[in-house]
């Protein structure tokens, strides 16, 4: 048996891997914080204000780096987990730098990544240059740029939603759930930077089922003028006045319906991150049919995983907003703490 | 009895779906020999990249909903429209084969002698 030494290994150092170190730092275990960028907060570092509430996210990454200011935290930067392996109980985890570190307890907070939009080739992302994600805007808001690349405003803007989700074409059957709101924000955001701006979201069906999702879909109708066309957009192309042109069903009125665009947003979907799925693979982690790690129990293990000692934290179980993330990641150290101490009995 | 149900349940022919009436078995027919027919969410991709939708009058996303409640008689007179190009099958998120939809459901006609060309 090894020194039991109460340390957890988090391998990444997003919101979740954050929360989770925080909570288990101030508990009085021992957290070794890994995380493959430079520095720390994830996707969280991408977005500009938040739903529901236009919050800047830069209030999250401070609150998430005070979680992580904890003399028992050693946060490890710019290296990622590869895999590890249980010996006595223990863990005896890699890193991609060669390095092996020793560990009670291990919580995989690896996240997700965005949909790679250039896979739907027929919406012309990297093909035509108005056609942009909704990370690529959210970067546009941040730097106060939201213009063509050609340097106008654009006056008419698009919103593709279920980009890379709900999509037997790229592999992906789960609905990514925080796109429609986020287009809903976007929508909105977009009117507060150009007032005039006509915007149109096309969509299969609006999952507003957040906490106060529905209401900032209302917002959008009735403050902001935002359109919705119910039809899944099937072609992008460009016409010689450089616009975008849309082809769509509007199903609501059993219709086709062509647009003439100047900006479109693809609202990129969720996937497993790449990092998770090496672990996966390497370790035996066992991963669902959307190919993130598959909870133990999906009613009560939604943190535990199929080998002990092993426990996963945030969107590397599923697509999480913020909110459910720093709770799964919360629930994450709760089961930790319950496992090393029935373990040190 | 609330003042609501003074306002009946009377079926107009020509304006209701007469569900219970109508005869599914074309669309049970094509559910049975292609089962990626149930798979539809209504989203249109199909009828949008339609070349005959660009031209015509014809919702191939229409024509299924139409099968599906047993208004087959709308079906067979415009399913003779698709050119069976199969663009509708490469855009379908759902994976439904919707070209051998069409076939199935011109050969489920002309097995039953009432819709027979």
């Amino acid at each position: 048996m090894s020194e039991n030494t109460n340390t957890v290994i988090i391998a990444g150092g997003g919101a979740a891997g954050m929360e989770a170190a925080g909570q288990l730092a101030r508990s009085g275990y021992y957290v070794t914080l890994i995380e493959k960028e430079s520095n720390t907060g994830g996707h969280v570092n991408n977005w500009y204000h938040l739903f529901p509430n236009s919050r800047d996210s830069a209030e999250v990454i401070e609150y998430l780096e005070k979680q992580i200011n904890h003399d028992n935290v050693l946060l490890i930067t710019g290296t990622s987990v590869e895999s590890f392996e249980k010996v006595n109980g223990a863990f005896v985890v890699k890193t991609d730098d060669g390095n092996e570190k020793l560990a009670d307890a291990v919580i995989m907070a690896t996240g997700f990544d965005l949909f790679k939009s250039e896979r739907k080739e027929e919406y012309g992302y990297g093909i035509y240059d108005n056609v942009i994600t909704s990370a690529d805007l959210e970067s546009m808001f941040r730097n106060d740029n939201l213009k063509r690349v050609n340097g106008e405003t654009p006056g008419k803007i698009g919103f593709v939603h279920c980009v890379g989700s709900r999509d037997e074409k790229v592999g992906n059957l789960y609905c990514s759930k925080l796109c429609c709101v986020t287009a809903v924000k976007q929508a909105i955001e977009v009117k507060r930077h150009i007032s005039d701006a006509k915007i149109f979201c096309f969509y299969m069906d609006m999952r507003m089922g957040g906490a106060l999702y529905e209401e900032l879909y209302r917002e959008a109708q009735e403050s902001h003028g935002i359109n919705f066309i119910r039809g899944k957009v099937s072609e992008v192309s460009e016409n010689i006045n450089n616009k975008l042109v849309v082809k769509v069903e509007d199903t609501l009125a059993g219709r086709p319906l062509k647009m003439e665009l100047d900006l479109l947003v693809l609202m990129a979907g969720m996937e497993m991150s790449e990092s998770g799925q090496k672990v996966a693979t390497a370790t035996g982690l066992l991963t669902g049919e959307n190919r993130f790690f598959a909870p133990a129990d999906h009613h009560f293990g939604s943190n535990k995983s199929n080998i002990e000692g092993v426990f996963f934290a945030g969107t590397c179980t599923a697509p999480l907003n913020i909110t459910e993330t720093i709770s799964h990641a919360r629930a994450a150290a709760s089961d930790v703490v319950e496992y090393l101490r029935t373990r040190n009995d | 009895m609330t003042d609501m149900g003074k306002f009946g349940f009377t079926i107009l022919k020509e304006r209701h779906i007469d569900y219970d009436a109508n005869d599914k078995s074309i669309a049970e027919f094509i559910a049975e020999n292609e089962p990626s027919f149930r798979l539809c969410i209504e989203c249109g991709c199909c009828s949008a990249t339609c070349t005959t939708g660009t031209f015509t009058k014809f919702s191939l996303r229409e024509l299924q909903i139409f099968l599906k409640r047993g208004e087959n008689d709308y079906v067979r007179e415009n399913i003779s429209k698709c050119m069976l190009c199969g663009k509708c099958t490469l855009v379908c998120p759902r994976g439904v084969n919707t070209r051998n939809v069409i076939t199935l459901a011109k050969t489920a006609f002309q097995k039953t002698e009432k819709y027979a060309v």
